[in-house]
């Protein structure tokens, strides 16, 4: 199985009209030396059948947030997807087209782009969007470069409640081009000590809500970071929030960026998922990936087009903005349409759920004397301290209960932390259920 | 002429924000057990916007048809012929959809628990297997979420790999003139410079031209072979021997390996690393335009630098192992997208060895069946066979005012998507036609007596094809009017 179609007459025609006698005599420009004197070592072709039932059986062996309770979150989130995000998103029109390079005949992908830019020029409260990256790891460090290129400076100030893996991710990107990272401690109600920039930097990178769940001050963050001449970025792992907290645009940031995830994309291991990347308009040529634009067609009608592609790489090869060659097209789709499916009340609602889930959440625990180490407010998600944390999350697991990360696996100093997340997939016997196994 | 192309009525569709009617209320949204929050008071005042102005605000039916309307504006594989070279547009298995959507694996939480992945990191273990067997390499790594993050991956392992050593002045790295341009960008990304080099007359590297310009501070030969002119780099032994004579590693630009499973292994060759495009090769969605996947396979000697988390597998439990001293670091959130990778995996387990095999044979039957049967109407660069796609040119066409940019807009009139267009820069007006191993007979001289008839029409009836498009939803862009006022969003204010 193979998915060719070539019948056995259309191969002997198809080989004489090219005047070869075997399909082996096309690849003789490879040398002798070189061609492969043996099959491919790979286990045995399955059926359809045999496939799904290969695949059932590995996935039995996960613990998906459907069938247990899960408290998991820290940059990935388990919210409700409406069943017309799938059905809409599996069209084949979408899911098998290729970049809109021509754009007569994708005017549907660069129509969904165009509102995808301006749904997250509105959520961020920014005034130019790109049309996606990979993740929101990839989008903290196209958004450090691009703050490195505008100010045409070399160290980055990095606030310790950015995502520990975003900040690898970052780390990476920033010795490739030879940038420094300055880190920036968090202060005892759990967010950044932004004073502590030091002058020189291109940019301040804080993330809000953090990554133990408190919301940053990002007024406070874009005042220091202006005062020594450096950009503020606005990194966001919990899209949702932005529904809901002021904007980083509204707060004085320069460059927002983060992952769309939480709007509709599946957990589903870790990816893929959707990177976003936001900055002023005077910003716009440093923009990294793929910009769409209105313009017209030849008969006057408003039409869209992949634009100002002079910053990419096919154009500019070694002189990019960024390496980038695709957006998360299909991706972005399903946060569009998410978006516009739940609408302006909607994701304010799920906001304000997921808010007092959490707040429930928090009371439950200080009840049954469970310390909670920041003081600062959270979205949807806090740290805990639970003593003997290991033990209590094997009884947790024993119950179906999913009960959060455990922080140790970043900070060692963070023994027995736990970060807890609440979404509108949880409900309350889930969350009491949870604190009884956490604290009794 | 049997050209499927046909006109059927099409919607007008509005954007979504200028639908919009306030108060339209979208999904519902029950209310939550547990009691409601004001949030300016739970949060502060401080802290809590207004709703987001103007954000759209449509029933489910409004959107349900909205995004209908956009899909058929769309061309996608499962609408027709799409011989986009470089790009490798196959038929996108319908089932890798439903094994990617199977709860335990789209519903799980990439912070879990080990041992509550265990699934994952199995199918994980074994589609990094799969990769080393095609490529001939020893290691994988599924991290990179696209091609050109894998080529800054592997470029950034060669750079660890001679700074391991103390080998600190290799400052350059060569790229062929053919090459796509994310090699010269992620090089670039690395803090490397680039040095072109010019292919020969005859399309391909040349290992005098090599030997020219590689030195001590060589870093790496980024090579894409088959490279995009579609042409078998027959000299790739001889390049990577004089690669590694002067201390240099071969990076494969695996963009290509549709034509080479079970063909030739890259590790053959010489190649000490390369990159995959999953949704190239094995058949993932390009969903217009992403996700993608690009995972690197390398030889044991550059084991040491792959991006952390590794996954190990100990007796028949799987690990995710971050003790890794001398790795590049992270360049992934999570994973990879194992959306993605698991779609492949599928792919791979579907065909199986025989089956892969099958696919580069009859991709290059496909390739070279369409170029022999346009030689009579179109310029051809190079007299020889190709691997898995060809380039032809408009030099007989632009006798009579008609470009590539017209051909390519002329095919959509008759229901094709355009190859792609003045790729590789090297060739002049160049169509790069890249059919696959899906496409049949048929389907190819439908393709083929097109191509011809836009070839005559060139002649006899040229405003035809400098007129088109005509039949899709929109004439040809006004893309200058674009960049110069860019508007890259919708405002109430416009």
């Amino acid at each position: 199985m193979s998915y060719v179609p070539h019948t056995p007459h259309e191969l002997r025609a198809m080989l004489a009209r090219i005047g070869v006698a075997s399909l082996d005599e096309l690849f003789s420009e490879v040398p002798a030396a070189l061609r492969a004197r043996a099959e491919l070592k790979l286990p045995p072709a399955l059926d359809e059948r045999a496939l799904l039932r290969f695949f059932a059986g590995h996935a039995a062996e996960n613990a998906d947030v459907q069938k247990h309770a899960s408290f998991l979150g820290g940059g990935a989130y388990h919210h409700f997807i409406p069943a017309a995000v799938d059905a809409l998103a599996s069209r084949g029109e979408f899911m098998t087209a290729y970049t809109p390079y021509q754009a007569e005949i994708s005017q549907g992908t660069l129509q969904m782009i165009f509102e995808f830019q301006t749904l997250i020029c509105q959520l961020t409260g920014l005034e130019v969007a790109n049309a996606s990256l990979y993740d929101g790891a990839s989008a903290v460090a196209e958004a450090a470069l691009m703050a490195a290129r505008l100010t045409r400076r070399t160290r980055i100030g990095v606030s310790a409640g950015l995502h520990p893996h975003w900040r690898a991710v970052l780390g990476t990107y920033a010795a490739g081009i030879g940038l420094e990272l300055v880190p920036l401690p968090l202060d005892e109600a759990g967010r950044t000590r932004h004073a502590e920039l030091p002058g020189d930097c291109a940019a301040l990178v804080v993330q809000s809500p953090n990554f133990l769940g408190c919301i940053e001050d990002l007024a406070g963050a874009a005042k220091a970071a202006h005062a020594g001449g450096a950009l503020a970025i606005a990194a966001t792992a919990e899209a949702l929030s932005l529904a809901l907290l002021r904007s980083p645009g509204e707060l004085g940031c320069d460059i927002a960026c983060g992952d769309a995830q939480s709007f509709g994309l599946p957990l589903s291991f870790g990816g893929p998922y959707a990177g976003f990347l936001a900055a002023r308009e005077k910003s716009v040529r440093q923009l990294p990936g793929r910009l769409i634009g209105e313009s017209v067609d030849a008969n006057g009608e408003r039409a869209f087009v992949m634009t100002l592609t002079t910053r990419e790489q096919h154009i500019r090869r070694e002189k990019a903005t960024s390496n980038i060659c695709t957006n998360q097209g299909l991706c972005a789709l399903r946060v569009t349409l998410w978006l516009a499916l739940f609408g302006r009340r909607g994701i304010r609602r799920l906001a304000e759920q997921n808010v007092a889930l959490a707040a429930y959440a928090r009371r439950a625990c200080a009840r049954a004397a469970l310390r909670m180490p920041c003081s600062a407010p959270v979205f949807n998600e806090f740290t805990v301290v639970v003593p003997g944390l290991a033990d209590r999350l094997a009884r947790c697991r024993a119950k179906d209960i999913l009960a959060g990360v455990p922080l140790e696996r970043f900070a060692p100093q963070r023994v027995d932390q736990l970060l807890v997340c609440t979404t509108e997939m949880n409900t309350r016997a889930q969350i009491d259920a949870l604190v009884r196994e956490l604290a009794s | 002429m049997s050209a499927p192309g046909r006109s059927g009525l099409v919607f007008r569709e509005p954007l979504l924000f200028e639908s919009s009617r306030p108060g339209r209320a979208g999904v519902p949204i029950g209310d939550t057990d547990v009691p409601g929050v004001d949030p300016a008071r739970e949060l502060g005042d401080e802290l809590v916007r207004e709703d987001v102005p103007d954000f759209p605000e449509l029933a489910e039916l409004d959107v349900v048809r909205h995004f209908t309307r956009l899909s058929q504006w769309n061309y996608g594989i499962d609408s027709g012929f799409f011989p986009l070279g470089s790009c490798t547009m196959k038929y996108n298995p319908k089932v890798n959809e439903v094994v990617a959507r199977l709860p335990g694996l789209a519903a799980v939480h990439p912070l879990a628990d080990e041992a509550d992945v265990q699934g994952l990191l199995a199918l994980a273990c074994e589609l990094e297997a799969a990769l080393a067997e095609i490529s001939g390499l020893d290691r994988v790594t599924l991290q990179p979420a696209a091609g050109a993050q894998g080529e800054f991956v592997g470029v950034r392992m060669i750079q660890a790999y001679h700074r391991a050593r103390g080998d600190t002045g290799r400052t350059r790295v060569i790229i062929p003139d053919t090459a796509h341009g994310t090699n010269p960008a992620s090089a670039a990304l690395n803090g490397l410079e680039v040095v072109e080099l010019k292919s020969g007359a005859d399309g391909i590297v040349h290992p005098e031209a090599l030997a020219r310009v590689a030195d001590a501070h060589t870093a790496a030969l980024m090579l894409t072979n088959p490279n995009t002119l579609g042409l078998f780099e027959s000299h790739v032994e001889k390049l990577a021997d004089v690669i590694h004579g002067v201390g240099g590693m071969v990076y494969l630009d695996g963009a290509n390996m549709n034509a080479l499973m079970g063909v030739a292994k890259p590790g053959h060759m010489g190649v000490d690393v390369m990159h995959f495009n999953l949704h190239k090769t094995f058949s993932t969605p390009h969903g217009g335009g992403g996700p993608g996947a690009g995972p690197v396979a390398v030889r044991n000697a550059l084991a040491p630098f792959l991006p952390t988390p590794v996954i190990r597998r100990e007796g028949d439990r799987y690990r995710l192992d971050d003790e890794f001293p001398h790795s590049i670091g992270r360049v992934h959130g999570w994973y990879g997208n194992a959306g993605i990778w698991l779609r492949a995996l599928a792919y791979i387990r579907t065909l199986g060895a025989a089956g892969l095999a099958e696919v580069s044979s009859r991709a290059a039957l496909n390739a070279n069946y369409v170029l022999e049967s346009l030689r009579e109407s179109y310029d051809a660069p190079h007299a020889r066979r190709v691997m898995h796609e060809c380039v032809l040119t408009d030099r007989r066409q632009q006798q009579h005012g008609v470009t590539t940019a017209d051909i390519a807009k002329r095919l959509m009139d008759y229901g094709y998507h355009p190859p792609t267009i003045y790729f590789p820069l090297v060739v002049a007006g160049a169509l790069m036609i890249e059919p696959t191993e899906c496409e049949s007979q048929e389907t190819l001289d439908g393709f083929i007596e097109t191509m011809r008839e836009i070839a005559r029409e060139a002649e006899s009836q040229p405003e035809l094809v400098t007129g088109a498009p005509q039949r899709p939803i929109v004439r040809r862009l006004d893309e200058v009017r674009a960049a110069r006022k860019p508007r890259l969003r919708w405002s109430r204010s416009d």
